[in-house]
């Protein structure tokens, strides 16, 4: 039984697709105003300042803490750096109650969603604060109250998640759904395939947004597929999809803002291809010196997403230079005040090491921290982190 | 009480917990109008609705991914992986996923309700592909627990108690005992306890210890070494991770001797473990080394399953050579 009602032909005819030319959605020029055919999307003066806060901060914040780690205080960082708008602008597009489930890279949504300078922190430094213990590398956020799902590190594992924590959303009726976020690299592993096939055929409410920007590590989008890009991919599974000029804060806000509409309101999932490049290395061990000019990353520099925004805000006269002046000073400062902090806390207990791994610490488990604290308690100067914590117990 | 086969106490159990819980839900291959290739899921899509029984397209890792998803939301998603031999294809979420979830988001997140349940095992001519017993690959994986029942009573009983544990939990269905034979099973919601072994029968001599199908081959070769006058105790080791080594150790302090089998290959096989740990426990008790009968090195040939099988004679042979060490 076939479920492809198909024409039928007499000689062989093969299609390569190139029929679907999928086209880019842009609102906003580089000068801040919109193209000429271009309507605004439904944008509030307060709203569309939430946003910009939330890219400026992402921007300090990355700048900041990537000087940090060339410095020596932060062990590893990753920036957002060129990729503001296609997260900002998505993540605003959302209720507040959706939940977001990650790659790494998309602190911006954080941001948006009101997490603190001192959570970002907290985690960097893996302190005492930190939500997730000090286990995981820096930038591995996550917040229950904010409804992010604490990031993982393998690669688009998180993609059929969002898609089964979508669909239990839409048995609870609670009119919420889910977004992920990937780049283009992570969408060629098996998860996302699977992830996109059962969403479409669950009717899942969920938005697959995949980063385009250019690079997974050194590995060039054109090494990575030989489509045109991901967003084709939608129709093998036929799922909505829309391709948006990632660097435009507007196309990205409305387009996932009617993204939204088809996955609540119809259980639709929907693809968006944002596309971007990744201005800043991949990661602090990175140097992108050894697989990209310096011309082609200044090409993209003229293309800067905050700088868009802030002119059209300007030119609305929500924004001004003195405002400009004020923001950038505050944050940097918060940064600077928020790091010196958080770097002083101490670690978290030794107890964290063992806890969390069951809801309770099994006898074979326990037996071995018995055993580590004792260790550590006959050698006290080796485990400075932690021989105050080993005093107790057996 | 009812007469059941393990099929049915499954069946049972999921009935059980779905009809208890609405945000129960179990899927897999051909899980939904069907019920299952072994029918373990029959009729649950008839009484529950298409929305909590459904099946999934041929995707392992979308399963188990998507399974992960709905737990994380405080869904309890029962996944059926449809033979142990195929859940490699979601090792990764399984391992570096519904493992790790709590840990890594310092108990912001859990994939507790999560189930997967997979038949699996040798002795139905299942060849390299259909008998597999991959219980020691996640038995290297601190955050899951594995849970493996041995008779209709312990089916029921184990399953709900996985499927309530707020731990993501593995359930290995020996499938060759499905429909070998029936048994008394409550027809209220009960649950055994997870991480608890099971001394079956007391003895002096010698213990041994399986879990699942063995457990029947442990029967039978008892049955004739205590023709022989060899008191065994014998012990169901139930969960795998984490492991009761309270009651095996006990039990060696007692007897001085241990016979473990399982029907995974010996090397890596999660006897391994049992017999490091209870030397250490019981070094100065032990009267002969610690026994391992297990499956070969080899893929789980098709031809020659009887061979390669620990079966009944290999494991009597073993707790002779045993008592005479």
């Amino acid at each position: 039984m076939t479920t492809t009602k198909s024409k039928v032909v007499y000689s062989p005819v093969f299609t390569d697709g190139a029929e679907f030319r999928i086209p880019t959605f842009k609102l906003l020029k580089q000068d801040g105003k919109l193209y000429k055919s271009a309507k605004a999307p439904d944008l509030d003066k307060d709203k569309a300042l939430r946003i910009y806060r939330a890219m400026v901060t992402t921007r300090i914040l990355d700048e900041r803490m990537l000087a940090a780690q060339r410095q020596g205080r932060l062990s590893f960082y990753m920036q957002c750096t060129g990729e503001e708008a296609a997260v900002i602008g998505s993540a605003a597009a959302l209720d507040d109650g959706d939940m977001i489930m990650a790659q790494y890279r998309e602190q911006g949504a954080l941001a948006y969603r009101g997490f603190t300078i001192d959570e970002f922190m907290n985690q960097l430094f893996g302190n005492e604060m930190d939500y997730g213990k000090g286990r995981q590398m820096p930038v591995h956020y996550g917040s229950k109250k904010l409804n992010y799902m604490t990031i993982s590190s393998p690669l688009a594992t998180q993609i059929p998640q969002a898609a089964g924590y979508a669909y239990g959303q839409k048995l609870r009726g609670e009119g919420l759904c889910t977004i992920t976020y990937f780049g283009e690299g992570a969408a060629s592993e098996g998860d996302f395939h699977a992830a996109l096939n059962m969403a479409a055929v669950h009717r899942v409410p969920v938005i697959f947004l995949c980063r385009n920007n250019g690079y997974a590590i050194s590995t060039p989008a054109a090494e990575q597929f030989a489509a045109d890009g991901v967003a084709p991919r939608a129709y093998g599974y036929k799922m909505d999809v829309i391709r948006v000029d990632g660097n435009d804060i507007l196309a990205m806000y409305q387009a996932t803002q009617e993204a939204r509409k088809l996955a609540v309101e119809h259980n639709r999932p929907v693809l968006i291809e944002a596309m971007s490049y990744r201005l800043a290395a991949h990661s602090s061990s990175d140097d992108p010196s050894g697989y990209r000019s310096k011309d082609e990353e200044a090409v993209w520099r003229e293309k800067d997403p905050i700088l868009r925004m802030r002119l059209w805000l300007e030119s609305k006269k929500w924004w001004s230079e003195d405002d400009e002046k004020q923001l950038q000073e505050n944050m940097r400062r918060e940064v600077l005040e928020t790091m010196k902090r958080a770097q002083k806390r101490p670690p978290p207990p030794l107890e964290s090491l063992v806890s969390d791994v069951y809801d309770e610490v099994p006898p074979a488990l326990a037996e071995q921290f018995d055993k580590l604290k004792a260790h550590i308690r006959r050698n006290p100067d080796e485990y400075p982190k932690s021989a105050e914590h080993a005093k107790g117990g057996a | 009480m009812s007469k059941m086969n393990m099929l049915q106490a499954i069946n049972n159990a999921l009935d059980t917990a779905m009809a208890e819980n609405e945000r129960v839900l179990c899927f897999g291959e051909d899980v939904g109008v069907f019920g299952g290739v072994f029918r373990a899921t029959s009729n649950l899509q008839q009484k529950y609705g298409k929305a909590r029984c459904f099946n999934t397209p041929l995707v392992e890792q979308g399963i188990i991914g998507f399974a992960n998803g709905l737990a994380a939301q405080g869904s309890v998603p029962v996944a059926e992986i449809q033979f142990a031999d195929y859940i490699f294809p979601a090792f990764d979420q399984i391992v570096n996923e519904s493992a790790k979830f709590r840990y890594r988001s310092g108990n912001l997140f859990d994939v507790g309700g999560l189930t997967i349940r997979a038949p699996y095992g040798g002795g139905i001519a299942g060849g390299l592909y259909h008998s597999q017993s991959p219980e020691a690959y996640f038995a290297h994986t601190p955050g899951l627990k594995i849970v493996v029942p041995r008779n209709p009573h312990q089916a029921k009983g184990l399953l709900l108690a996985a499927i309530h544990d707020p731990n993501p939990t593995l359930f290995f269905e020996p499938k060759r005992l499905y429909r070998a034979s029936v048994g008394e099973v409550p027809d209220e919601d009960y649950r055994l306890p997870l991480g608890e072994a099971e001394v079956t029968k007391e003895g002096t001599d010698v213990t041994i210890l399986g879990w699942g199908a063995q457990m029947e081959v442990i029967d039978q070769a008892v049955e004739r070494a205590e023709k022989d006058g060899i008191s065994c105790e014998v012990i169901d080791l139930r969960t795998i991770l984490p492991w009761d080594v309270e009651t095996v150790a006990n039990s060696v302090f007692k007897t001085g001797r241990l016979v473990v089998t399982h029907e995974a290959p010996l090397t890596g096989g999660f006897a391994g473990e049992i017999a490091a740990t209870i030397q250490e426990r019981c070094f100065l008790y032990l009267e002969s080394p610690i026994a391992r009968v297990t499956g070969m090195d080899t893929p789980f040939p098709l031809v020659l399953e009887k061979e390669h099988l620990p079966n009944h004679l290999k494991v009597y042979e073993a707790i002779r050579a045993s008592v005479e060490f």
